[in-house]
């Protein structure tokens, strides 16, 4: 614990702006409904009010509060992101493993799944199943994960490969060990690094990728507040000369850059670069 | 002038009190420290020392160049009155490749693999020297003759891939010699190689450095080796010199107490005992053949191996050794034939094994940096197969494990929690020779498990699995290369060539002439501690 502090305050600027960034995140999506100021879906006032005490940051279409808007949109997007890259890392990066430590006609199976999946351009698989499916904060999830679970399985394959033909695996394997031991103890603690750092990078892509689903119109449906849909919905307002619209999207992108940092850094300290 | 005066006006390389440090653990450490060395125009100094010694560096040093994460402290670097450590990075190229040369461990991984060989050769001639293409390829095939290279006409139009390891060291030489340098450092330059294919390359070394009159650094950990190459030794331990003189009188009487440990290392030798002769055999390979895709590795190959014995295997690489032991343990399910222990005959496939059979065939590997893993702590490697074939458990296991590191001589107290990357390469493979008993096994396999070690460390690994023997009563199939391991522990000898077992008998009876041809040109190929070893045997070579 002593040891994880030091490393923290030892951290570099960047480092520590990206972990201030992703802890305050955090906290508004926790505590979202104490922090705004109104509900999610109540219309307080008339529609595309600008700034005032009453509404910090105006309101929007329909005339919601944008402030509370932000803030639970914070909770919705975040939290399907984050519950979609765990998922597609159990599954992707399992499956990885399983391919690497298996090898023969399950790696070949897997692999060539995993190519079909990746051949087809991943904006238009998602809309092609979401608009079959139909739209909801499960099939969103399931499909996101499905679509960078393929990302995952290349990467931890390509890690794992190097690690299985250690003689400390053939040792395992020789013990008698099974594919859990195998997976669990011998091979997943030395490919976690690069794994850990792919969560990061994995975790702005499917945040973008919701957003920009959202945008389109098949993401997170209304009346639910995303910062992608929020965007579409107040769009017009720009032609306006009113930048209100913008700030789901940077919300979006501060995010990025803050989980982008920690990861550098993370990177950084795990491939032993240096200088 | 006496020739004592002839060499002090004939210095070459002079190095004065030497300091380099290392960067790791984001500390700098000292690699050298205060190292003093002359060196004079046509002599070969031999470097000796471990690993970790500050050998390299030095040599590398000598070039006036570092490795990234070294620096040099303090000290001179003169070579031919030039001042190396000042130099600037032009004025070093331009002496690099035309007055100093190098020779890497690793030929192979030193050349372009994309170029031919000739071009790679010629370069430095044709861009420092200002000679002519056609000129500096008929110098480079005559240097290919010097050094024996087969066809040194066409060698050189060859791509690195299609010489052998021992070939390409050579023409790695040839390459040095281009420019007809003043300096050549020879970095381990035969340590890969066979010791079939090191004489060759040794000899073509020693005769093209005489016949240009070439000085040399000549680095390598093997005393025996640059007992033949070396006009001079220097022992260097912990980056400082242990001792330093002439060849023959260190081989004589070496004086400083390490010089002499190094000396003794090769006289560590135990009894043969005889093969019991009531018993059945422990192991039993019955006319095993294996193949490698459509490639035959193993052909015909049967050895016994008896209760509390050591079983050596020894060959060249390609012999098919590790391909023995991989059928034994079942990774590679042979064409033909069957492995029988204790009189049961094994599934081909380790998957088909049961846990006993399984427990009774332990490994140990070369490598024990690779052998361990390196996310777990010594406790829970030694206390994984307790738990797995023993069913140990809490107070039961960490005492068995006290008891596993005891044997091992590794201090419970001071390593159970330790993790495989806080311990040196001998303590490693001490960890494995610790899981690999941790099952009570009947058999162990032990593959070069010495090869990657100092020859200090190496025996004392020996003695330590000499004596587990002796307690335990486990028997053990040695794989190696080293015909000194094999004399020192051996009790039967398979001596395997091309994946056929060419001699197979009890160690006095494979030690006592007369040999068998195969037998005969490995036994005599093995450098002895004598400097004239090298002259005698390649008389009696060309006698034949």
């Amino acid at each position: 614990m002593k040891k994880c502090l030091r490393c923290l305050c030892q951290a570099p600027l960047s480092a520590k702006i990206g972990i201030l960034l992703i802890i305050s995140y955090s906290f508004v999506a926790i505590f979202a409904p104490w922090l705004a100021p109104y509900g999610e879906t109540e219309v307080v006032g008339d529609g595309y009010a600008a700034w005032s005490p009453e509404f910090w940051l105006g309101t929007d279409n329909l005339g919601r509060d944008v402030l509370s808007r932000l803030i639970y949109g914070a909770r919705n997007t975040i939290s399907i992101a984050f519950v979609t890259t765990i998922l597609a890392f159990v599954v992707g990066g399992l499956a990885g493993l399983m391919a690497a430590i298996k090898g023969g006609w399950i790696d070949q199976g897997l692999s060539r799944v995993v190519d079909i999946l990746m051949a087809i351009p991943q904006l238009i698989f998602a809309l092609l199943i979401l608009s079959v499916v139909g739209t909801n904060a499960v099939s969103l999830i399931l499909v996101i994960a499905l679509l960078d679970a393929t990302r995952v399985f290349r990467l931890s394959r390509a890690v794992a490969m190097n690690v299985v033909v250690q003689d400390f695996v053939e040792a395992a394997r020789l013990r008698g060990e099974g594919l859990v031991w195998l997976i669990w103890r011998e091979v997943l603690p030395n490919t976690l690094p690069p794994l850990v750092a792919e969560f990061g990078l994995r975790f702005c892509f499917v945040f973008l990728f919701i957003s920009a689903l959202s945008f389109l119109g098949l993401g997170i449906q209304p009346p639910t507040a995303d910062w992608g849909s929020m965007v579409r919905e107040n769009a017009v307002m720009i032609s306006f000369g009113d930048f209100t619209p913008l700030l789901p999207a940077m919300a979006v992108a501060l995010l990025t850059i803050g989980v982008n940092f920690v990861v550098d850094w993370v990177l950084h300290k795990t491939s032993g670069l240096k200088g | 002038m006496s020739t004592e005066q002839e060499k002090h006006t004939d210095v070459l390389l002079e190095i004065r009190n030497l300091h380099l440090e290392g960067f790791s653990d984001e500390k700098w450490k000292p690699i050298v420290r205060g190292i003093d060395l002359t060196l004079h125009r046509g002599e070969v100094l031999g470097l000796i020392g471990e690993s970790g010694a500050g050998k390299s560096t030095l040599g590398l040093a000598a070039m006036g160049y570092t490795k990234d994460g070294c620096r040099i402290t303090q000290g001179s670097i003169c070579f031919d009155g030039i001042d190396l450590i000042n130099c600037s990075a032009d004025e070093l190229r331009q002496l690099h490749g035309l007055r100093i040369a190098y020779v890497a461990q690793s030929a192979a991984a030193s050349f372009n693999p994309a170029h031919r060989l000739i071009d790679q050769h010629i370069e430095t001639a044709i861009r420092n020297g200002g000679i002519k293409r056609q000129q500096a390829k008929a110098e480079a095939v005559e240097l290919y003759r010097i050094l024996g290279l087969p066809d040194p006409e066409n060698i050189g139009q060859r791509y690195p891939h299609q010489l052998s390891g021992g070939q390409l060291q050579r023409a790695m030489t040839a390459m040095a010699l281009a420019c007809h340098p003043d300096l050549i450092i020879f970095d381990e330059p035969t340590t890969a190689l066979d010791v079939t294919t090191q004489i060759d390359v040794l000899a073509a070394i020693r005769n093209a450095v005489s016949r240009f009159h070439t000085a040399a650094i000549y680095i390598t950990h093997d005393l025996a080796v640059v007992a033949q190459m070396a006009d001079r030794i220097m022992v260097l331990r912990y980056g400082q010199l242990a001792e330093e003189a002439p060849t023959r009188k260190m081989l004589k009487a070496p004086e400083n107490p390490y010089t002499l440990s190094l000396w003794a290392v090769r006289c560590f030798k135990s009894e043969a005992k005889p093969r019991p002769t009531a018993e059945a055999p422990l192991l039993a390979i019955e006319n095993i053949s294996a193949s490698y895709g459509k490639n035959p590795v193993l052909s015909d190959v049967s050895m016994q191996l008896f209760k509390g014995q050591t079983l050596a295997v020894i060959g060249e690489s390609g012999s098919g050794k590790s391909t023995t032991a991989r059928v034994i343990t079942g990774l590679l399910q042979p064409d033909q034939g069957q492995v029988l222990f204790a009189g049961e005959v094994l599934p081909k496939d380790f998957r088909q094994r049961s846990k006993t059979q399984l427990q009774q065939i332990q490994m140990i590997y070369q490598h024990p940096d690779t052998a361990l893993n390196p996310r777990q702590r010594i406790n829970e490697i030694i206390g994984r197969p307790l738990e797995f074939y023993l069913g140990l458990k809490g107070a039961a296991k960490e005492q068995r494990i006290r008891e596993l590191l005891s044997m091992i001589e590794l201090d419970p107290e001071e390593f159970m929690y330790r993790r495989p990357s806080e311990l040196s390469g001998g303590q490693k493979q001490r960890v494995c020779i610790a899981r690999a008993l941790a099952a009570e096994p009947e058999l162990i396999i032990c593959d070069e498990v010495t090869s990657a070690l100092d020859q200090l460390v190496a025996e004392g690994i020996l003695k330590l699995l000499k004596q587990v023997q002796e307690q335990l009563g486990v028997s053990y199939l040695f794989i190696t290369h080293d015909v000194a391991t094999v004399r020192a522990i051996s009790d039967e000898v398979v001596i395997m060539q091309q994946g056929k077992v060419v001699d197979y008998g009890a160690r006095e009876a494979i030690f006592k002439p007369p040999f068998k041809p195969y037998t005969d040109l490995l036994f005599s190929s093995e450098p002895q501690m004598d400097p004239d070893w090298l002259d005698t045997h390649l008389a009696r070579q060309q006698a034949n």
